[in-house]
């Protein structure tokens, strides 16, 4: 059900950005897709990945603090109100949403969203109680490998 | 486990014997080797001989350890002056070892030994790392530098004498620093905290867990440090971190030494006798109150120094200490006189930073100082590498704890503070003393 997210810590600066990527591309990993937060100062480079395993142990050996977070995937339809009808399953119970993100989903019909959950098991809970399609970790990373 | 790691290290050695004497015959033993190195000294360098004189005081008007106030202090720049051979007091043929610390200005300091001088200090260094349990037996990795500096073949002497296995890496190299401390299975360390504690940061990249290593104790010195440093490499390296007392111009590494207890150093008092003094006034202060540290040589042959002035800032602790020793302890060096910075008319030490970075989460990640000055004004930033521990994928956390770090530093050192969190390494590192503050404000 969760996905493995990495994030780095990078300054922003210009040209901070290109060395994980060159790194990661280097050894054959695929940046499946990506998101940056960032403030005047630094910023966090969050990023699923085709070997998260392998892709952690690089970007530490280069010297990256690395984190590792669970995040969770969730098919939307691609069409008006597919993303709130998601939402509102959410509106009132205490689970919240700190950031998302979207996912290439390989599919015409659909997209898929990264969500970070403060609570990612009560979020899942609740969605799939609500029939919403939880992409399970196998199947996006079958998607990471296939697309 | 660790009961028997602990039984095993406060094990007494014949080596520590002296830090025994019972506290007259201590007194004794000071008083004879003072008026000695006295006479010496002015017999034979002209630059303590005509202080005497000015002063009014001649070797025969010692007749206690109290009279040791009468006599005038050496500072650095006395080194410096003399530089390179002044301040011998024996022909150049008696002198087997020179050794000279960077000065920071130009010339460097030049130091040196007789034969009875390394006897003396490979014997001191012998007892410091008898005080930290390290034996026979024990695979020593001797991180410090081999060279002019004095902490590399300091420890080498010592560890030799008591039977250790060293190996000399010295410092630099690493990644080849690490594997060796793996590899060749070792249980004791010495290096500057410093470079220790990047040691252990590239320890982690490089996937190894130096916790579960046979490392288990390190004599750590040269530089300033903080509990806070004490505290990182303790728990990250699973060991304990004992403090290595020393400086060039009293003999090097082995002037005092933490025991088993780590409640400071014991000065090995029968070669180094300590005072502390109010640096602005030169008087000295009682026991347990603050001071500049000042040391005497009691046994040197090539260079005796007479109350030389350290910089180093302690105080004299009274209490008898667990270990049984007679050997007073001092107040582990935190700061010295010479690293207070003056920010807008404040007086601020850097480990004032390390204590305010340990209060918020519990790590001591590497930092560097930068002062600076726009339109007159002194500009404070602290530049904070993010550490595994202290990063998370939300901003708003990352930014809570920027506003956390700038009020803690801002309410230890009363002076506003520009916290930056910069990216691991990104901070210079030092195999040697580190680089704690860039001062650019005269460049302004």
């Amino acid at each position: 059900m969760k996905v493995q997210q990495l994030s780095l810590f990078l300054e922003n600066q210009p040209g901070q950005i290109v060395k994980p990527c060159r790194l990661l591309a280097s050894q054959g990993i695929n940046i499946r897709t990506l998101s940056v937060a960032d403030t005047k100062q630094f910023g966090i480079l969050r990023m699923i990945v085709s070997d998260w395993q392998r892709a952690s142990q690089l970007l530490k050996e280069a010297g990256y603090v690395v984190n590792m977070t669970e995040v969770v995937a969730i098919e939307v339809p691609d069409q008006p109100g597919g993303l709130s009808t998601l939402l509102q399953v959410l509106e009132n119970s205490p689970v919240n949403v700190e950031y998302m993100y979207s996912f290439p989903s390989g599919r015409r019909e659909t997209a898929v969203m990264i969500f970070r959950f403060d609570h990612p098991d009560a979020a899942i809970t609740l969605l799939q109680a609500a029939g919403i399609s939880v992409v399970s970790s196998v199947e996006i990373y079958n998607r990471v490998e296939t697309a | 486990m660790i009961a028997t790691a602990e039984k095993v290290t406060q094990r007494f050695h014949p080596v520590s014997a002296p830090d025994y004497l019972p506290v007259h015959l201590l007194r004794d033993l000071q008083l004879g080797r003072l008026q000695a190195t006295v006479r010496r000294a002015f017999d034979n360098v002209a630059l303590v001989r005509e202080r005497m004189k000015a002063g009014g005081v001649r070797p025969d008007d010692i007749e206690s350890l109290d009279d040791l106030t009468r006599l005038p202090f050496t500072v650095k720049a006395d080194l410096r002056d003399t530089y390179p051979y002044g301040l011998f007091a024996c022909p150049l043929s008696d002198i087997v070892r020179l050794h000279a610390s960077s000065g920071t200005t130009g010339k460097p300091i030049v130091v040196a030994y007789t034969q009875d001088d390394l006897n003396v200090w490979t014997s001191v260094m012998a007892r410091a790392l008898a005080s930290y349990g390290i034996h026979r037996g024990d695979i020593f990795q001797n991180a410090h530098g081999y060279g002019l500096f004095t902490g590399g073949l300091g420890f080498h002497y010592g560890l030799e004498a008591l039977g250790a296995t060293v190996i000399p890496i010295s410092g630099g190299n690493t990644d080849r620093q690490v594997m060796i401390m793996k590899d060749f299975k070792v249980t004791s360390i010495c290096a500057t905290p410093s470079y220790f504690v990047h040691m252990l940061e590239r320890a982690s990249e490089m996937g190894i867990d130096v916790r579960e290593l046979p490392l288990r104790a390190g004599g750590f010195g040269s530089e300033p440090w903080s509990e806070a440093m004490r505290h990182r490499m303790e728990e990250g390296a699973g060991i304990k971190a004992y403090d290595c007392y020393g400086l060039t111009e009293i003999t090097g590494p082995g002037v005092g030494a933490e025991c088993w207890f780590q409640r400071g150093p014991h000065i090995f008092e029968d070669h180094f006798y300590p005072e502390v003094i109010d640096p602005a006034t030169g008087r000295n202060v009682p026991d347990g109150v603050e001071g500049e540290l000042v040391v005497t040589t009691l046994s040197k042959q090539a260079m005796p120094m007479i109350r030389f002035r350290t910089r180093d800032i302690t105080a004299i602790e009274p209490e008898a200490c667990q270990c049984g020793r007679t050997l007073r302890r001092i107040r582990r060096i935190g700061r010295r006189s010479d690293d207070m910075l003056i920010i807008r008319g404040v007086n601020v030490y850097p480990s004032q930073i390390e204590t305010a970075l340990l209060a918020v989460e519990g790590t001591m990640p590497h930092y560097q100082i930068i002062l600076t000055r726009e339109k007159g004004l002194d500009q404070m930033e602290v530049q904070v590498e993010v550490t595994p521990e202290l990063f998370g994928d939300r901003i708003r956390a990352m930014v809570e704890l920027n506003e956390k770090l700038t009020h803690a530093m801002e309410h230890s050192l009363g002076l506003r503070v520009n916290v930056s969190l910069v990216e691991p390494h990104s901070i210079q590192r030092s195999e040697g003393k580190a680089k704690r503050v860039i001062d650019r404000r005269m460049e302004s």
